[in-house]
Parts: structure tokens; C-alpha cells; sequence
């Protein structure tokens, strides 16, 4: 077990041999290699989807840099979001302090790309010089008359899921602010789906279909004045529920909105969506259109599923994705291709997203909190996984060792929610897992 | 459907950075510690700085990298990174068992004012652990110079850490700076078929582009063992690529030669090795000056091989020539390459129109000038530029070719002008580390390249598309 950190014993368990609950929400270990960015990193790919919005970094120009148009997350119009914007900070505003030079930056960005709104990312450096970033973004709000929100999301200040509270905090201060607008009947939010390749504009398909209304989704093809109006939607649809599930809340206090969590991921869990949403609005009509609508679109599906599940039959998967629900429809979704997971983890999966996952596995599947490569690879290799499904970090541990890899985190630009991406999913695990390049490292 | 940023085409101003041309510092160190064997760098910050360091290098190497962070939390930030940069070394020593760890700090661990070298200091006194492993450390606060500063920062370091005096050997020293793997390799070939002993620093050429591995490797096979960086004090010459290298004047940190900026520098002024130091060795000129000095160094005439692979290239100059000359390109990436590169389409008559870099060194366009005498006068060179600068500039002056990393990419797209791909990062194409740059045989590669760009863009275009040249 030389492989694991001592720290991290209780972080990791084997389902079917490991009673104990597992350890995690904790800060990583120092001097592991953690798959996990930092608050920043949280707060920056929530919000960075708002294609109509100004995204500043403040700070030297490491965070802009490595932040730039890493998404796949597409605009139907504006594309301010691709741009990476920085205050590049020297050393002079380092002692000096940066906020003449903030002040300066934004004024001039405003001018010229007219955003309809701004987000200032307050990144490590800005938090230890100090800078009033708040009130910089309060100045320059007056001045310009467009809403310039502080994210005050330095790097140290907790973890990157601290990152995704900063940053729903930051939407909740546009909710609200459209005062005039009234939504039609069955409107809906669609939270923390991020439009990956266009899967945004599926989801809006299905649910028009059913004649439900979207009013915002909050960022996935996200603008300023959708979310402004989000206060007046009937339910929120929360998806990536480790980001938005704060912002869900919050809507419910403050303006009697509910929620529900759901996954767009696999066909269970995309149907349980869609029928989830005529159950709440109490109508048949929705239903029997929901009921059509899955129908008809799993007469395409499953044979055209099942060539690619034959091959697939009885194959080993392993996962480690950012977030425990998305882990958890992915489980689901192998298991309709016929695989079988038996490495799961995430960097920031909660305790009931582990014990729901505890309880959906096999015995012998090992389940992880913010693993690292050393680890990681250990699983793959233990258990003899074939495919491993994870983020750009774990392609090369996948490649490596000589098993198929499927990119399902936020840098895809494949579309894998809905029917069609689970096509797409099972295709592209086919062409991994079952491509003849595999001969020459076993 | 989906609309392109604005053109901006008043000559405002801006404050803010635009799609930075740069890094930041501890990037570039990250990369040369991974050019010594065994070596884990640690990332003395946040986590989010090892983490997106290491997808970003991941993107471009398509290898694991393993970065190791202290993983500050608002405590560390307070009272001090002591406790943090303690437990990260253990860990890492206890997880990697590494010949060598390796320090990088970044703006938050430096502002702060942590003492990495007296945490180190203390560590090795204070630890009951056999067999401690070699450690060095780098400053690198992320707000002075951009990643090429770090690198240089990074290589002097080590330098200074573990290079030893004594008795003059027969070997030599080479500094290669932000290289590919692959030119790595190629410049290893080339001192081998010399006859030369040498000491490569730093040498990620399989570190950062390992075979396929039947186990997880904790630390990747290769890179430069310290036992030979200890003996660079007492080699007969080094060569260093690059004549901006991390002479920043504006980067912060006071640069003069006795304060040895260079790991070369260094073991010049420390230990009397010669520093021949050069562009980098892509273009017919260029390798013929990299050539020269290593025949003055040996004593001995290049071997049959490279002379034939120099005429090939000259001859290739030949057959290539009419698609290019006269065309207009826009050059950028980091100082060095854009210089080097600059010289490389100068000498074959593409006309550099714009040679941009995030850089802040201000020696850019003197470097340009004194490598390209005759028309050096007449190309704009930028520093501190950024993509967005070099988009509206290119609106207005329209290349026929770009020729740098991809991340350009949308600005080509935007013009319909072809691209070149060459130096780092590669983020949108396989085989970015493979890329050969340097000497006769990268020339040939980047020429073939250039021409075939040229051909290919005139082909597409014409209503007909010619099978033949």
C-alpha cells in the first residue's frame, strides 16, 4: 500500500470488504498530486459559460492563461466567454496594490466589447495585497451602468467546491434584478448544465417538446438577462448538483422556487428528468408528451445501442470524474452497454453521493475521494479495468498503461446528456476500448 | 449563429492582458525540474497552480506529469507555508522516492514572504528519514517575467545547487532552452556523432515523452542525473541557446552578469567554462554558428552526415523557393524561438511582418535587428503583445501565414490563413513534442512545412485544384 498517502486511508474503500464510511469534502493532502484545482479554478468554470458577460481575471497571468477557452461549453451568439481577459499583475501592483490598474482594465473592456455584464475573479495574490476589489466593481458599475459582480475566489480560501459557492453567490446577485418580467406557465431554470458541445440546446428541444418553458439556464449558453428574470421560473432543474445545488437552495428560500436534482446522463436518468418534470407540474398532457417523446426516441436508441453493447459485454470500467452525481449516472449508463464499473471516484463527491454509489456497485468495486495518479493508476491496474473515463488529467495514465479512455469532463467537445449523447458515449467507448491498438501493449 | 469578438481598430490602449502570448514563471521552472532524473518539482501555492500547470503541460506532452503542491489553505497563507512545505516533502518522499526535489514558488508563497530554502534547510536537519534526496529550489513569483523566465530561473538553480568545480575535463555543457522532446533528442544525436562527452540541462526529452509503460511509473525513466550536473563546473565549454533568455528588463528582478542570470553564465563566471551562447540553432545561419563552435570546441569537421543533411536542406531551398518569397508572415511565441524563427523565414525570403511575444525583456527588436541585418529594420517586433494585439494588428495587415504555436489558431481561422505549427504550446494537434525545430533536419521539417502551407493554401483556393505544382 506504499502507493497511497497515509492521510488518505479512510478516503478510499473497497465495496463488500470496507465497512466504514468514506472520508471526504476535506483539503487535499499537501504534496499530493490532487486531480483537484482551487477555488478559483471552482468559481471560474461555473461562471464561464455567461457568453454575454466580461470575465477578468485579477491576478498575474498564470490563471487567465491556463483558463483560456479550455471549455466546451458553446454560445448561440457572443462569444466574450472564449476571450481570457487578465489584470496581469506586476510587481510594482504587487506593492503598490492593483487596483488603478483593475479600474483602468475593466473601464476599457467595457468600452469596447460591451458586455452586459462583468465578473472580476479575485484570485490568491489579490487576496493577500488586499485590493478592494469590491469596491473597484462597485465604482465601475456606477459608472458604466452595467453590473461589474466581485468573485472573490482566491485560490487558497478552501476548495475548488468553495469555488462553486462563491460563484452561485455571484449569480444570485443578477437574479432578481428584471423586475418586469413575468414567465409563462411550466417555466422552468435548467442549473449546472453547461451546454458541452450544444447539449443545452437537446435538453431545451426535449422539454419544448413537452411544453415546458425555459426561462434561464443559469450557464449553459448562459446570458446576463436570462438569469436576472430566473427568480420568476416555476422549478429549477439542477444538474451538476455539486456546483449549483447552493444557488438551488437559495432560490428556494428567497423566492419559493423548488428543485430537483436529475442527471441527463444514460437513458434512466434522462427519462427520470423529463418524466420528473410533468409529475411536478401535476400534468398528463406533459406526461403522455414526455412518454412519446422517450419512446420515440428509444426506438432509435436501443438498436442502434446494441451492436455496440455486444462488443462490449462484460468489460471493466473505471471512473474518476469531478463530481459524484455525474459518477453516479455514469455507473447507470455502463451498465447499459454491458460494462461493469469497478473503480469510482470523484474530487468532490459528498457522503451520500457515496453511499449511493456504495450501494449501486459490485463488491470489489473500489470507491475513491480526490484521488491522484499514483493511486489511480494502482486501481486501474488491480482491478484490470479497459476503459477508464475521467478528464484531460487521466487520458495520459489511461494511454499509458494501455486501456481506452472516454473525456467526460468539462473540456469535451463530444455532447454525451441526453439520448443522443448516450449514443455518442457508446460509440466513442466502443472505439476506445475496442480499438486493435491495444494488441501492442498488453 | 455565432458571432467573432470585436476588431478593435482605434490604437486604444489596453490595461488588461489580452489572450496572454506568455506563462506564468513557475511553468516554465516546472519544465526544466522535469528535465533532471528523479526529480518531483513541488508547487509551493494553491492547488489550482500545480493543477492547471500540469493539464496544460498534459495537453502538449500527452504524458503524465506529476506535480507535486503544498496545497496552501488560508492558515498556510497567514502564518507562513512552513507546516505545508513540510509535509509536501514528506509525502513526496514517501510517495515518489525521488533522487531530487525540486521547489517552485509562485506570487502567493513569495508575497508573502516564505523562506523555501530555510524550510528546506530545516527539513534536513530536522528529519529522521535515510537517504534524503538532493532538493533545489526555484523563485518564480508569477509576476515577474512570464515562463520562460521561470525555465531560465529553474536551470540556473540547479546549476548553482549542484554544479561543482575542478579539474578541466573534455566534456561539455549544453543549455537548450525551452525545447521540443524530439529536438532534444536530435541535439544528443548530433554531440554523440561529434565525439562528445556532455552534460544536457535540462533534458526532459523522455521524462516528458516516455515509451509505453507496462506499470505506472512514479517518476518517468530519464532526464539529467545530478552526478552529471556536479560536473558542469568542470567542463571544457557549454552552449547555451537563446540570447534573451531571462535578461528581462522589465521583469522585476535585477539581471546583470555577475549576478549570473544563466546557468552558463554562472559557470562562466564561477568556474571559467566558456560560454558560447547563440541563437537557437533553426535556419541554415544559425545551425552553421551552432556547428562552428562545436567544431572549435572538439577540434574536429562535422561528420559526413550533417554536411549531406545540410545540403539537402540547401537543396530543398532550391525547390522551394519560388512558393514562398516575398509572402508575408506574422511570427510569435516565446523571445528566443520568435528570433530564431525570424532569422529561419528571413534567410529563406518570407518577409516577417510581425515578430510579437509576451515577453518583457524590451530586447527583442535589437535581437531581430542583429540577426537579420538586411531586413531586420523592417520587422516589427513586439514585446509584451498578447493574441488579441496580434489579431487586430493582422485585421489590417493581412499575412499569408502564421507561424508559431496553436494557440493562434483563431486568428488563422478568422483570416483564412494558414498555420504552421511549431514551438509550445501544441494544444489542438497530436505529436507537439515531436516537433523537430532545430538543425538541419528540424530546418528541413519547418521548410517543408512552410512551403507545403503555401502550396496547399493556393491549391484549396484555386476553382480548380491543380494535381502539380
Amino acid at each position: 500500500m506504499d502507493a497511497f498517502i497515509n492521510d488518505r486511508k479512510n478516503q478510499i474503500l473497497t465495496k463488500g470488504k470496507d465497512d466504514a464510511t468514506i472520508a471526504c469534502g476535506k483539503a487535499s493532502v499537501a504534496g499530493s498530486v490532487s486531480q483537484r484545482a482551487c477555488v478559483f479554478c471552482g468559481s471560474r468554470v461555473v461562471l464561464y459559460p455567461i457568453a454575454d458577460a466580461l470575465h477578468l481575471i485579477h491576478g498575474p497571468v498564470g490563471c487567465a492563461a491556463y483558463t483560456w477557452d479550455i471549455r466546451g461549453a458553446l454560445s448561440s451568439g457572443p462569444q466574450i466567454h472564449r476571450l481570457s481577459f487578465t489584470t496581469d499583475l506586476k510587481e510594482k501592483e504587487v506593492v503598490f496594490g492593483g487596483e488603478e490598474r483593475l479600474y483602468k482594465a475593466l473601464i476599457s473592456l467595457i468600452e469596447t466589447y460591451k458586455p452586459k455584464g462583468a465578473f472580476v475573479y479575485a484570485t490568491c495574490i489579490v487576496g493577500v495585497i488586499g485590493d478592494d476589489v469590491e469596491a473597484v466593481c462597485r465604482r465601475v458599475t456606477r459608472e458604466t451602468g452595467i453590473d461589474v459582480i466581485p468573485v472573490m475566489s482566491e485560490g487558497f480560501n478552501g476548495t475548488k467546491k468553495d469555488g462553486y459557492k462563491i460563484a452561485c453567490g455571484a449569480l444570485a446577485k443578477l437574479i432578481g434584478t428584471d423586475t418586469t418580467y413575468e414567465a409563462p406557465e411550466y417555466s422552468i431554470n435548467i442549473l449546472g448544465d453547461f451546454n458541452l458541445a450544444g447539449e443545452l440546446w437537446m435538453l431545451a428541444e426535449y422539454y419544448k417538446k413537452m411544453g415546458v418553458n425555459l426561462v434561464g439556464a443559469m450557464t449553459g449558453d448562459g446570458r446576463i438577462d436570462d438569469i436576472r428574470k430566473a427568480h420568476k421560473a416555476h422549478l429549477n432543474i439542477v444538474q451538476c448538483s455539486g456546483s449549483m445545488i447552493g444557488l438551488a437552495k437559495e432560490m428556494k428560500e428567497k423566492y419559493g422556487i423548488p428543485f430537483m436534482k436529475v442527471s441527463y446522463f444514460g437513458i434512466e436518468d434522462m427519462s427520470d428528468a423529463l418524466y420528473e418534470v410533468a409529475k411536478f407540474f401535476k400534468s398528463d398532457e406533459m406526461m403522455e408528451k414526455a412518454r412519446t417523446l422517450v419512446k420515440e426516441e428509444l426506438s432509435v436508441l436501443l438498436p442502434a445501442l446494441a451492436q455496440y453493447r455486444q462488443k462490449l459485454e462484460g468489460k471493466k470500467a473505471a471512473i474518476y470524474v469531478g463530481g459524484a452525481f455525474k459518477a453516479i449516472s455514469l455507473v447507470k449508463a455502463l451498465r447499459l452497454i454491458g460494462m461493469k464499473t469497478v473503480v469510482v471516484g470523484s474530487q468532490t463527491g459528498n457522503v451520500d453521493d457515496y453511499n449511493l454509489l456504495k450501494e449501486m456497485c459490485d463488491d470489489g468495486t473500489i470507491i475513491v475521494d480526490d484521488s491522484n495518479p499514483n493511486e489511480l493508476s494502482e486501481f486501474v491496474k488491480q482491478t484490470g479495468a479497459d476503459l477508464f473515463i475521467g478528464g484531460v488529467k487521466e487520458r495520459p495514465i489511461a494511454y499509458k498503461l494501455g486501456l481506452g479512455f472516454c473525456d467526460h469532463n468539462h473540456e469535451r467537445k463530444e455532447a454525451l446528456a441526453g439520448y443522443e449523447g448516450m449514443l455518442n458515449f457508446a460509440k466513442e467507448v466502443y472505439a476506445s476500448v475496442c480499438s486493435p491498438v491495444w494488441q501492442f501493449m498488453k | 449563429m455565432f458571432e467573432n469578438a470585436p476588431i478593435i481598430k482605434s490604437t486604444k490602449e489596453f490595461t488588461a492582458t489580452r489572450n496572454a502570448c506568455k506563462l506564468c514563471a513557475p511553468l516554465g521552472a516546472s519544465v526544466a525540474f522535469k528535465g533532471i532524473r528523479g526529480c518531483v518539482p513541488i508547487i509551493h501555492g494553491s492547488q489550482g497552480c500545480s493543477t492547471y500547470i500540469r493539464r496544460y503541460l498534459i495537453s502538449h506532452f500527452k504524458e503524465p506529469v506529476d506535480i507535486a503542491s503544498s496545497n496552501f489553505t488560508e492558515e498556510a497563507t497567514i502564518f507562513g507555508g512552513a507546516a505545508n512545505c513540510h509535509a509536501a516533502i514528506t509525502n513526496v518522499i514517501g510517495q515518489y522516492k525521488p533522487e531530487v526535489v525540486a521547489m517552485t514558488t509562485t506570487c502567493l508563497s513569495e508575497t508573502i514572504g516564505d523562506d523555501v530554502k530555510m524550510y528546506i534547510h530545516d527539513f534536513q536537519k530536522d528529519s529522521q528519514l535515510k537517504d534524503l534526496p538532493r532538493f533545489v529550489t526555484a523563485s518564480t513569483p508569477s509576476y515577474q517575467g512570464s515562463h520562460m523566465d521561470g525555465f531560465h530561473e529553474a536551470v540556473s538553480s540547479a546549476v548553482k545547487a549542484f554544479a561543482k568545480g575542478g579539474d578541466k575535463g573534455t566534456h561539455i555543457n549544453i543549455f537548450p532552452g525551452f525545447v521540443s522532446t524530439e529536438d532534444l533528442r536530435q541535439l544528443k544525436y548530433l554531440l554523440s556523432d561529434f565525439g562528445f562527452q556532455f552534460v544536457m540541462l535540462p533534458d526532459y526529452s523522455e521524462t516528458l515523452d516516455n515509451p509505453i509503460w507496462e506499470s505506472y511509473k512514479r517518476i518517468p525513466e530519464g532526464g539529467t542525473p545530478v552526478s552529471a550536473i556536479e560536473t558542469c563546473g568542470s567542463a571544457a565549454a557549454s552552449i547555451e541557446f537563446g540570447t534573451i533568455l531571462n535578461y528581462g528588463a522589465l521583469s522585476g528582478r535585477v539581471k546583470n552578469s555577475r549576478l549570473s542570470s544563466t546557468g552558463a553564465n554562472y559557470l562562466e563566471n564561477e568556474f571559467g567554462v566558456k560560454n558560447y551562447r547563440m541563437p537557437l540553432p533553426i535556419g541554415v545561419k544559425n545551425t552553421d554558428r551552432f556547428v562552428k563552435a562545436l567544431e572549435e570546441i572538439s577540434g574536429k569537421e562535422m561528420p559526413l552526415r550533417y554536411m549531406t543533411e545540410r545540403g539537402r536542406l540547401i537543396d530543398s531551398y532550391a525547390d522551394g523557393h519560388k512558393y514562398i518569397f516575398g509572402k508575408k508572415a506574422v511570427v510569435y511565441g516565446e523571445e528566443d524561438f520568435v528570433v530564431a524563427m525570424t532569422t529561419f523565414l528571413d534567410e529563406i525570403g518570407i518577409e516577417v511582418i510581425l515578430a510579437a511575444t509576451g515577453g518583457e525583456s524590451g530586447r527583442l527588436a535589437d535581437e531581430i535587428k542583429a540577426n537579420c541585418p538586411e531586413r531586420g529594420e523592417q520587422i516589427l517586433a513586439k514585446n509584451m503583445f498578447d493574441y488579441e494585439k496580434i489579431r487586430e494588428w493582422c485585421i489590417d495587415n493581412k499575412p499569408d501565414l502564421f507561424v508559431g504555436n496553436s494557440k493562434a489558431y483563431y486568428i488563422a481561422r478568422e483570416l483564412d490563413v494558414p498555420i504552421v505549427r511549431c514551438g509550445f504550446p501544441i494544444h489542438d494537434r497530436i505529436g507537439g513534442q515531436r516537433i523537430k525545430h532545430l538543425g538541419y533536419a528540424g530546418t528541413q521539417d519547418l521548410f517543408d512545412q512552410v512551403v507545403n502551407a503555401m502550396i496547399q493554401y493556393k491549391q484549396d483556393h484555386s476553382p480548380v485544384g491543380y494535381k502539380y505544382m
